[in-house]
């Protein structure tokens, strides 16, 4: 089968590239990052997917399946920035997949896009609003790249369309915005909140996406690992030292005192929890996780 | 709140029983709502006191909620703070061998404030929505449900024991889940802390629904005896999408007998409460030992 993967510089990216090409598929990438010791049967065409050059990959390749993974999540990358490659990035290429007769696409999101509130519910099914628009607003591009994608659904029913929420992946790779969060040791929290984590072990998460292409999945799915832990617990398991902050003073110490830069928005997502339901998921693909929540935090911390 | 200070501050007998709560904790000591067995251990440890100790609780009837498997307790809400919340839950975990532990429907304004929103959530109080209580539901555990809701508590010690409008959302739950509803009363809580007045202000700075002033000010429940009396489960037929008159009939149902259970637990806590200026009463209406209906004689 013919694989496109966007955004195939990415550290989990690779990992879905690698996964698909040691059973035999044949393996496209884009992304504006070069991969130079890419492996045979690796082809990367280093070109932004918003960029005509991009459009010729599905024009002269026709791939069968998309996995669209050129999203941002970091917020190095301005407001703009992040507009453009999460919401238009994603508008474009699904229009080339319907345009050049893409048979799959899988989205690769996240399930931060529910938001954290105090009155959310605790497990969010695929039918919960994404309150992130209101919670976290600097969230509102990936919120609204999710919805296009979705839209696909009813938009082009014969492209089979799988938009995965996905937990943050967390291990070895150290990439990812809960790794990110976590990378160094010492972890912001808000004083007298501990919020439940809902996170998966890296390979995990590429199994499951693996798993979408597979079973040639088409809706829309909650993907998780183990049940969350509190964060205090996943800070002291990765080996880090949690260091709770009176909320007034949260947005003075973002980015100060070795602490990570967060924006405003994120004061919600370190209060609260998201945690998501993802049964249909596994109903759907079998889907197992191997890595216990312990196994992952282990793995983080002694790689 | 390292892991060490916390386990000190568990009894031995809520250790002993923490062992037997059949809930399914992680290595973490974790379940996957939340609940922490580390938390539970101070959670039923400070209830204990108040249970067995400060408001000498007598629980009659206990056998009406089902050992395992899903039910919801409804009952009366009483007393300015939700003390009756806390002692229902202390009665299921105490009042027999196998301890049961019960998620109760918070009022939402609690997640918002810093210790109360991570304890609340460590121990299983979960935001009074309904996804919450389905979810529970269908992992065959109990709920408590006060229908009244803040209403309840909220009422003035003129208006004591006197039950205001209950909630419908419970019933079509219960319907739903199809979750037998174990009616209750909690007698003792209007007289424990007796709300003479609302300060308004006060409520609105820490966005609570109301403040109560008992008439020595402080808002802190006085070391009264309290009762609680389960009454048999209610089974009601249906899917829970039935018309709004269906559903108001049922829950009118559940009303009258959470009014009975009161009113019959009133006349014992009188009694109770006279002979307490006598002598204490004998054990022949203790705690899980109690008349088997949970009614008074």
């Amino acid at each position: 089968m013919k694989i496109l993967i966007t955004g195939i510089n990415g550290a989990h990216a690779r990992m879905v590239a690698l996964r698909l090409r040691a059973r035999g598929d044949e393996i496209l990438g884009i992304d504006r990052r070069p991969w130079p010791d890419a492996p045979e049967g690796v082809h990367v065409f280093q070109t932004d997917v918003r960029k005509r050059p991009a459009a010729d990959v599905f024009r002269q390749h026709r791939p069968d399946v998309v996995i669209h993974m050129a999203t941002i999540t970091h917020f190095t990358a301005s407001a703009e920035e992040r507009l453009r490659i999460n919401l238009h990035g994603t508008r474009l290429v699904f229009e080339y997949c319907h345009e050049f007769g893409v048979k799959q696409a899988v989205f690769v999101g996240r399930h931060t896009i529910y938001g954290a509130a105090p009155d959310a519910p605790l497990y969010r099914t695929e039918e919960e609003p994404p309150l992130a628009v209101s919670t976290f607003p600097e969230l509102a591009d990936l919120v609204a790249a999710d919805l296009f994608a979705a839209a696909a659904l009813w938009r082009w029913p014969n492209l089979k369309t799988a938009v995965l929420r996905m937990v943050y992946m967390l291990g070895p790779t150290h990439r990812g915005t809960l790794a990110s969060f976590l990378a160094g040791p010492r972890v912001p929290t808000i004083l007298g909140f501990d919020p439940l984590y809902h996170f998966m072990h890296d390979e995990d998460g590429v199994e499951a996406i693996v798993r979408a292409v597979d079973h040639q999945l088409s809706g829309i799915y909650n993907v998780a690992g183990p049940p969350p832990v509190p964060l205090s617990t996943l800070a002291r398991g990765t080996g880090r030292q949690p260091i709770p902050i009176p909320e007034p003073l949260f947005k003075y110490s973002a980015g100060r005192f070795g602490l990570p830069y967060l924006p405003p928005g994120a004061v919600a997502h370190i209060k609260h929890p998201i945690v998501v339901d993802a049964t249909a998921f596994r109903r759907a693909t079998n889907f197992e996780h191997k890595h216990d929540a312990h196994a992952v935090m282990v793995s983080f911390r002694e790689s | 709140m390292g892991p060490f200070r916390l386990e000190i501050l568990t009894s031995r007998d809520v250790r002993d029983r923490l062992e037997r709560l059949e809930l399914p904790f992680n290595q973490y000591g974790m379940d996957p709502f939340g609940i922490s067995k580390k938390h539970l251990g101070v959670f039923y440890s400070m209830l204990e006191a108040f249970y067995k100790t400060y408001f000498r609780v007598r629980c009659f009837g206990i056998e009406n909620v089902p050992e395992r498997g899903s039910a919801m307790l409804v009952g009366n809400h009483s007393g300015g703070l939700p003390v009756d919340g806390g002692m229902v839950l202390a009665s299921l975990f105490f009042a027999r061998d196998l301890p049961r532990h019960a998620t109760g429907m918070v009022e939402k304004f609690a997640g918002n404030w810093p210790f109360v929103s991570e304890w609340f959530s460590r121990v299983g109080q979960l935001p009074g929505l309904p996804e919450h209580a389905v979810r529970l539901l269908q992992d065959g555990r109990l709920l408590m449900v006060f229908p009244e809701g803040a209403r309840g508590t909220g009422k003035l010690f003129k208006d004591r024991y006197r039950l205001v409008q209950f909630g419908t959302g419970f019933m079509r739950i219960a319907l739903q889940t199809g979750a037998p509803i174990v009616p209750f009363a909690f007698i003792g809580g209007e007289e424990a802390l007796p709300t003479v007045y609302h300060a308004r202000t006060l409520a609105k700075i820490v966005g609570a629904p109301y403040w109560p002033v008992p008439p020595y000010l402080v808002p802190f429940p006085l070391p009264l005896g309290c009762e609680i009396h389960y009454g048999k489960p209610m089974h009601f037929p249906g899917t829970g999408r039935e018309p709004d008159e269906v559903i108001e009939g049922y829950v009118e149902q559940v009303k009258s007998v959470v009014e009975l259970l009161v009113i019959r637990g009133c006349a014992l806590h009188r009694q109770r409460a006279g002979a307490t200026s006598e002598q204490e009463p004998t054990d022949s209406q203790s705690p899980t030992s109690g008349s088997d209906d949970g009614t008074a004689p």
